[in-house]
């Protein structure tokens, strides 16, 4: 199959690669950039642990094609640390033991530094919608929804 | 998971170039827009086109605006951006109610309105609002375009009026003239990420007339004109709930399968049907709750 030469941005970096038709992002990432906080779950969509910020918005790296991310700008966990809000998170996670094994984390944090993003004064309900789409197997997710609310707050 | 199937991407940069590739290729070119339901489909070798064509470089399928009284969503309007729109949360707000339900955030970001009706699962909750609006699906192939109301779009499960030589430029819906409100119930196993069970739209008109839709109750998303029969010229009372709840009945046909059992679907229908008839004529004089994810069963 025709191969393709695509161009994005990785966490500010430029990068030239060839990629295959069928090959899928998150794979990219992880297998051939190195990139490993996006994880492999599901590998369907429905467990938010291969989530990334693609254009400034989350979305499923297991989801899309490489050659569609070419032109595009992407911030994994690794890259996500000029945002505003992340490192405050992962500080108030650590503070509030909201992770035990990680697995979910880069996800549940880059879906939170969007939410923060867009919505500064986000309601507990908010805050559950916005991860709705991270599953966690570990917390019970109350301290994961704490550990944001408290990062709103700067407790 | 790799995808194991082989076949050529292609990122038309006009509608001509993108037409043609379609109508050289046609059942073996699948469109590529959020990629949400087709990247599943090609790791599970559901799906196996030769060409998947990538939508997304042309400018006439991003167009998202309300002409008149008309709204447009192009073929690339995303979940994401419908629920962003003020105009489509004060113009459709049961629009906005259900699209709030599709999957989550992360999906929602990619996951596109036309997307979802061409995927067609019977579980579709962009579905049963768009058939109480009305809409239209506007598609285009090399010979032209046809526009398709939404009654005539579904043929059956993961089945559509399409043609394999088109594709689906836009949904367009037209304000409703009658001042109207509405509710989308959707039943799943948690709040959150899930498929819908059962989904039950219904918008209520001022004149005492009423529209209502289902999703996942059946082999396709429909309308549900025995039940709107029931209910048209009464104000809602006891009587006549308990008239469209026996005919709701009949215009749906719930199986059995991972999510629920036939007659538990069965058995909430009813309670779906009555409680969105409720929440949407309260809201039509301005009461019950706000548009939103808190009203789902």
């Amino acid at each position: 199959m025709k191969k393709h030469n695509i161009e994005f941005s990785l966490n500010g970096e430029k990068v030239a690669l060839e990629v295959e038709p069928s090959d899928v992002l998150l794979d990219v990432l992880r297998g051939r950039l190195g990139i490993k906080s996006p994880k492999v779950g599901c590998d369907r969509g429905d467990c938010g642990t291969c989530t990334i910020l693609m254009n400034g918005k989350t979305m499923r790296s297991c989801l899309a094609l490489a050659v569609e991310a070419d032109g595009a700008d992407l911030v994994t966990l690794e890259g996500a640390n000029s945002r505003k809000w992340t490192q405050k998170l992962q500080k108030k996670f650590h503070e509030k033991n909201a992770f035990q094994c990680g697995f979910c984390a880069p996800g549940i944090i880059l879906s939170a530094t969007e939410l923060l993003e867009k919505n500064s004064k986000p309601t507990a309900h908010d805050i559950k919608e916005a991860i709705a789409g991270n599953l966690c197997r570990c917390t019970g997710y109350e301290p994961i929804v704490a550990a944001i609310e408290e990062t709103v707050k700067g407790k | 998971m790799p995808i194991t199937a082989e076949f050529e991407y292609v990122k038309p940069k006009d509608m001509d170039e993108a037409l043609h590739v379609f109508s050289f290729y046609r059942e073996k070119a699948r469109a590529l827009a959020g990629g949400t339901d087709l990247v599943v489909h090609l790791k599970e070798n559901l799906a196996r086109p030769e060409v998947v064509v990538d939508l997304k470089a042309l400018e006439e399928l991003a167009v998202f605006e309300m002409k008149g009284d008309t709204l447009r969503l192009g073929a690339l309007v995303t979940f994401s951006d419908l629920i962003a729109s003020p105009v489509v949360k004060n113009k459709f707000p049961l629009l906005w109610e259900a699209s709030l339900t599709v999957a989550s955030v992360g999906v929602r970001n990619r996951a596109t309105v036309a997307g979802n009706i061409c995927s067609a699962v019977p579980s579709a909750d962009s579905a049963p609002a768009l058939a109480v609006y009305e809409a239209e699906v506007i598609v285009r192939g090399i010979k032209g375009e046809r526009r398709i109301p939404i009654g005539g779009w579904f043929t059956g499960p993961k089945k559509t009026a399409l043609l394999p030589e088109e594709i689906v430029t836009a949904v367009e819906l037209k304000v409703p003239s009658r001042k109207n409100a509405g509710c989308y119930m959707k039943l799943s196993r948690y709040d959150g990420e899930d498929l819908a069970q059962g989904g039950v739209a219904v918008l209520a008109f001022s004149d005492n007339t009423y529209r209502v839709a289902v999703c996942a109750l059946g082999p396709k998303p429909s309308r549900c004109p025995g039940t709107e029969a029931a209910l048209n010229g009464s104000k809602l009372g006891e009587k006549v709930l308990a008239r469209a709840k026996e005919a709701i009945l009949q215009e749906v046909f719930p199986i059995s399968d991972i999510r629920s059992s036939k007659e538990y679907r069965l058995h909430m229908t009813q309670i779906m049907l009555e409680r969105a008839l409720e929440i949407a004529v309260s809201r039509l004089f301005g009461k019950g709750p706000k548009y939103g994810t808190e009203n789902i069963v």
